[in-house]
């Protein structure tokens, strides 16, 4: 098309790469910086080292920043993607009266700012005896990351057909063998997506994490916040790298992984 | 049971665990700190439990509360108009591009899953004292020595616009992606310029994801804390800031209570405004 060569569209696009500028420099500075061999966090850059990738992994703290997280990530995804997958068959697969509705309760939790879930959660299961700990940060973590599952998951639902499962039960399969013969390898990817959608909020959250975890206890970014208000240190960018590779490397993976389920099911 | 009753129980089957944790951890806690908000805190430390209106007359009639709610939506409406303009022509640029579309819209999206604390705190290594900027400047020779440059309000709002960006990219994209093409050319053959034809044709048709994405931006960045704590100077606590003092810091868990109901019901309040004029499908097709 001629009009694409347009002093116009010359303009937009020019406009589009500053802003993809705008998104990654700062992203691309940490990486680089990460690598500096000076004993500062900053410029200019002296050499090139690994000396501070080597320092994260003997700093205790951090390593125990991040068993808290992973630990608490792969809970709240195993939590949140069962009950994600559980609510999101039933508006998907069943004429369900006031779907709409539910379906807006179901994501409340994004609707409601964090701050205020964050708050009210605290307070309430204070309340009830629960303190500050491992457990209300559980609770956190699911309820918030639960809606984010639901429209991951019933967006992939929908594009499963479902003509296959009823040959299947009119073949003879019992509605058990149906489901896990057919219904959850077709599945499988939407489940994937959901509990890496879910990891990786879990992993990432601090505005709900910093309300709920007990003293002493720090998640990846609780300790990153903690450290930024001494100084920027080199570590704080070897950990970011480490968080940069780790948060883009996980979805890039499941995406690969969908494509080839996608591709293995013919679809 | 006959096969219907069947049909008609099991999908509340499938619903009770998400309704049951819903209610319990998020409708049940609003409740609970709506009457919570009306106890009082005692100098002793201990929560008086009764029907006290002097939270809410604190929160409601202090003007310190009251700037800082203003402030607050200062900073989100700026960081909203920023986002729109930076992120509006990004969107129509992939939306029409004849390129690898998912690929462009991925690699916008991609800062998105980047931790939003490393993201905020990148900015201390462009703008700090010694930082690429502060580096470069010196280096040119522009000046001497290096400008502190961070910790402002300008700052809180770069790293705002740097962390909601990706939700209006994504909102308008859906939005132009979905509008066809052709209706920009039939403007064209019938006499319009380009521009014309944006103007009259596309950004009317785009305006629901517009909408959309900036309410998100709104909303998302009227709630945070975490931005001005890390980027922000002394003088540019945002409402939210408000709440975590009270709670973490005072521990007037009462007062936090009323506080963090205010920024529900102003908040609230533009999202139901929103959803009686545009519904919330829009909303879902950017976030799903």
């Amino acid at each position: 098309m001629g009009e694409r060569a347009s002093l116009g569209w010359q303009l937009i696009r020019g406009y589009a790469v500053l802003v993809y500028l705008f998104m990654f420099l700062p992203v691309m500075v940490v990486v680089v910086l990460s690598f500096n061999a000076s004993q500062f966090g900053s410029f200019p850059m002296t050499g090139f080292s690994f000396r501070w990738f080597v320092a994260l992994w003997e700093n205790e703290a951090i390593l125990r920043a991040f068993r808290t997280s992973i630990v608490l990530g792969l809970l709240t995804s195993a939590i949140s993607t069962t009950v994600g997958v559980l609510a999101s068959l039933a508006l998907v697969r069943y004429r369900v009266p006031g779907a709409n509705m539910i379906s807006t309760i179901l994501i409340a939790p994004i609707l409601v700012p964090e701050v205020v879930l964050a708050v009210a959660l605290l307070l309430f299961l204070n309340f009830l005896g629960v303190n500050k700990s491992f457990a209300l940060l559980l609770f956190g973590h699911v309820i918030f990351t639960l809606p984010f599952v639901i429209l991951v998951v019933q967006a992939r639902l929908i594009a499963i057909r479902r003509d296959i499962e009823e040959a299947a039960m009119s073949l003879g399969a019992s509605p058990a063998q149906t489901f896990f013969q057919i219904t959850l390898p077709l599945m499988l990817p939407a489940v994937l997506a959901g509990a890496l959608f879910a990891f990786t909020i879990s992993f990432d959250d601090i505005t709900g994490t910093l309300f709920w975890k007990p003293g002493g206890v720090e998640t990846v970014p609780t300790q990153i916040f903690a450290m930024l208000r001494n100084s920027i240190s080199p570590e704080i960018n070897a950990l970011g790298t480490v968080m940069i590779f780790m948060t883009v490397g996980l979805p890039l993976l499941g995406l690969a992984i969908a494509r080839q389920f996608a591709r293995k099911s013919g679809g | 049971m006959s096969v219907e009753a069947r049909e008609k129980r099991q999908p509340w089957i499938l619903l009770s665990p998400a309704l049951t944790a819903i209610t319990l951890l998020l409708f049940i806690p609003l409740l609970f700190i709506f009457v919570y908000s009306f106890w009082l805190r005692t100098a002793t430390g201990a929560d008086e439990i009764g029907f006290y209106l002097d939270n809410w007359r604190e929160a409601l009639t202090d003007a310190f509360y009251r700037d800082i709610l203003l402030h607050t939506f200062k900073v989100a409406a700026i960081t909203t108009v920023v986002c729109a303009m930076m992120g509006y022509p990004a969107a129509y640029f992939i939306a029409r591009s004849k390129g690898n579309k998912p690929l462009l819209l991925l690699m916008l999206m991609l800062p998105f899953w980047i931790s939003y604390i490393i993201r905020t705190m990148s900015w201390i290594n462009i703008l700090g004292v010694s930082g690429a900027l502060n580096t470069f400047l010196l280096w040119i020779g522009v000046i001497n020595e290096p400008i502190q440059m961070l910790y402002n309000e300008a700052t809180v709002i770069l790293g705002l616009v740097h962390f909601l960006l990706p939700f209006m990219v994504l909102n308008v994209f859906v939005s132009v992606d979905g509008i066809d093409e052709t209706l920009e050319d039939a403007a064209n053959s019938l006499g319009a310029t380009r521009w014309q034809a944006f103007v009259q044709v596309t950004l009317p048709l785009s305006l629901p994801g517009l909408a959309a994405g900036g309410l998100l931006c709104f909303v998302l960045g009227a709630g945070t804390y975490i931005t001005p704590l890390v980027l922000g100077g002394t003088s540019d606590a945002m409402f939210a800031n408000l709440v975590f003092e009270a709670i973490i810091t005072q521990l007037n868990w009462p007062l936090g209570s009323a506080l963090s109901l205010m920024l529900l019901v102003v908040l609230g309040a533009l999202v139901m405004i929103y959803n009686r004029y545009l519904g919330m499908a829009q909303l879902m097709k950017g976030l799903g």
